[in-house]
């Protein structure tokens, strides 16, 4: 390659779609607008179902990006989930908030905690990381269990009138939720998406490649972390803080439950996909078709869960999507980056206007 | 005053307990990089299985360690050869892998044996005390569970730096691929070495399981005080584990003191206190 085309190609444009990313906007399309409807033609039963399916769509996509994308393998996420959920009762027990505002100031607040602790475990290196975070978790278990104005070990229940107050009648409230919940997994998914397509997201994939090169090139790997783990913590609140409004009660057990949360998101993402976006949707789909057949013993499904998520780490460390992925070159969303060199005559044009170095 | 220095006694001697389960986890750490987030789990398996051949041949604790020992080390090395070797290189295969099998351990032992809180009795012992003045008593079974954790220790010290497994085992840890060309089975020898962390792990978890009830998910619990432990002291130091384990112990020690719901919290605190002021520990011995 001569210098002159180097230089061209650096001017290159980077495309990010490819064919099947097209076919799978379009899928994906077709999908969210067949959701948004759903209220209007859905059972109680089934809005209640999906409004599960897409909590958890969000909560495992933010775990993967943290996991998958930035090695930040945390098993302490409870803690912004349980933080969203307080929130959003604290700020409507005291300050008579809107449960609609509390979810924003969910965000904010989970962003806000997400600083000192990720500065904090970024200290430990790998799997010590993993712990460490597993340990601020317990601290706020810990925390809201010995502070009565948070109402202690026993916690709060969500007045009806603040649940009221979402919407008056029972059909619209259910809606409105239900609108939240797939505007927050699509969301979650669409900033996602759009943040790997920035520089940030190559450098969380040169990262995960090699971090001592992505080092050696420039990247600050600890900034870069930094970004993920707090927008993932500010999001993982917010759905926490609905999750909760939803479940009409909160305690710290079941707010910082590391079974209910974390184990779920780690148990989706691995068997669906470990760093790729479709990973965790393609995860939560298995995920729930198993506990449809098997929902009868809590434990059992843990089992078998732990089971199937230990096979795939074993035989396919990519998971179900990856291994389809790699097969057929299957790419669902518009993330791969192809120089596209410009026209003959446009290259030759640019080669002229641009010297070459002497050798 | 008195009472002070109890509190600072207690702290102490409950460290060494925690030593023993750092010196576990940091010693499969050390050879072979595998952080086992199953680890407090293996303890509370231990502890079962005090319990059961306690029950089921009239021992107590003590003598029941005869079994359980050769058991866990049994169990270690079956596990390690059967699925762990197996998710060794990368560094997510084997944190998931043990994040599964911890989840899977939980809900095998809530559905063998209910939730229920356990606990094994020791007999008399377990009150017995030593009166250095009229106020000042020092329980004997606190201080037959320091001892063993020093001698433990210094066992791990002397098999690491001393004999030609250990030597085996700082070669693997040093560069595996050449270590095999030396005529290393690594695959053994990690299997070795996990045997040797769970036979560590079995007796704390005798220790611990006589000073307090366990259940089926009081594994995560252990684990944390462990790894606590073991960051506390300092990567890679056997000694400094212990350092580590002394000042959780003092932690909880005198947190408990200041609030009974604190103990815990403060443990926590300390941690992450340390963590702030000295990242590499109080005694690291690989500069990191």
């Amino acid at each position: 390659m001569s210098a002159g085309e180097r230089t061209a190609l650096a001017h290159a444009p980077v495309v990010h779609a490819s064919l099947s990313s097209r076919i799978g906007m379009t899928f994906w399309t077709v999908l969210v607008a067949t959701l948004i409807a759903v209220p209007y033609w859905g059972d109680r039963q089934m809005m209640r179902l999906l409004t599960e399916v897409y909590s958890f769509v969000a909560l495992a996509s933010l775990w993967n990006f943290l996991a998958g994308y930035a090695g930040l393998v945390s098993v302490g996420q409870q803690s912004f989930v349980g933080l969203g959920g307080y929130t959003l009762y604290l700020c409507a027990l005291w300050a008579g908030l809107n449960p609609m505002v509390g979810l924003p100031l969910a965000g904010v607040l989970g962003g806000l905690v997400a600083v000192p602790i990720v500065l904090l475990l970024l200290n430990l290196r790998g799997a010590y990381f993993t712990i460490g975070s597993w340990v601020v978790a317990e601290v706020f278990l810990q925390i809201f269990q010995l502070v009565p104005a948070v109402g202690g070990g026993s916690g709060i229940s969500l007045p009806a009138t603040v649940v009221q107050s979402v919407a008056r009648s029972r059909g619209a409230r259910e809606s409105l939720i239900y609108w939240v919940f797939l505007a927050l997994a699509v969301a979650v998914i669409g900033v996602i998406v759009l943040l790997l397509r920035t520089r940030y997201g190559l450098a969380l994939q040169a990262i995960r490649d090699n971090e001592t090169a992505a080092k050696a090139n420039g990247i600050d790997v600890n900034r870069t972390r930094m970004i993920v783990f707090v927008v993932s913590g500010a999001a993982t609140a917010m759905i926490g803080s609905f999750v909760f409004l939803q479940k009409l009660s909160i305690t710290p057990f079941s707010a910082f439950s590391i079974n209910d949360w974390t184990v779920n998101m780690i148990f989706i993402t691995v068997i669906g996909g470990i760093g790729r976006v479709e990973g965790p949707i393609v995860g939560t789909v298995v995920f729930f078709v198993l506990r449809e057949f098997l929902a009868d013993l809590a434990s059992t499904y843990l089992i078998i869960l732990g089971v199937v998520a230990i096979a795939v780490m074993l035989k396919a460390p990519k998971g179900i999507w990856g291994y389809v992925a790699d097969r057929f070159g299957w790419q669902l969303f518009p993330l791969s980056r192809r120089l596209v060199r410009p026209p003959a005559k446009d290259r030759a044009d640019r080669a002229v206007r641009v010297p070459t170095p002497a050798a | 005053m008195v009472a002070f220095v109890h509190v600072i006694v207690q702290g102490v001697l409950l460290g060494g307990l925690y030593a023993l389960f750092a010196g576990g986890l940091s010693l499969i750490f050390g050879v072979m990089r595998l952080v086992n987030i199953a680890h407090g789990d293996l303890i509370v398996v231990a502890a079962y299985f005090a319990y059961f051949t306690m029950q089921a041949l009239g021992v107590g604790p003590f003598t029941s360690l005869l079994f359980v020992v050769p058991a866990s080390a049994l169990l270690g090395y079956a596990l390690q050869r059967s699925l762990l070797n197996f998710a060794l290189g990368d560094e997510l295969p084997p944190l998931l892998v043990t994040f599964g099998l911890s989840v899977i351990i939980q809900n095998v032992l809530l559905i063998l044996f209910t939730h229920d809180n356990r606990r094994l009795y020791a007999g008399p012992i377990e009150m017995a005390s030593w009166k250095f003045t009229p106020d000042l008593a020092v329980g004997v079974l606190p201080v037959i569970q320091f001892v063993v954790a020093l001698a433990i220790i210094g066992g791990l010290q002397l098999l690491f730096y001393r004999t030609k497994l250990g030597r085996a085992f700082r070669a693997t840890s040093d560069d595996p691929a050449i270590a095999q060309l030396m005529g290393i089975e690594n695959r053994h020898i990690f299997a070795l070495a996990m045997a040797l962390s769970l036979s560590v792990v079995a007796v704390a978890g005798v220790f611990i399981a006589i000073r307090t009830t366990f259940n089926p998910f009081y594994g995560p619990q252990l684990l944390i005080f462990g790894f606590e432990a073991v960051i506390m002291g300092g990567l890679g130091s056997l000694w400094g584990t212990l350092a580590g384990g002394v000042l959780l112990g003092l932690a909880q020690a005198l947190g408990g003191q200041i609030n009974v719901g604190l103990p815990f919290t403060a443990g926590h605190v300390v941690f992450l206190l340390l963590l702030i002021v000295r990242p590499q520990g109080l005694f690291p011995k690989v500069s990191t």
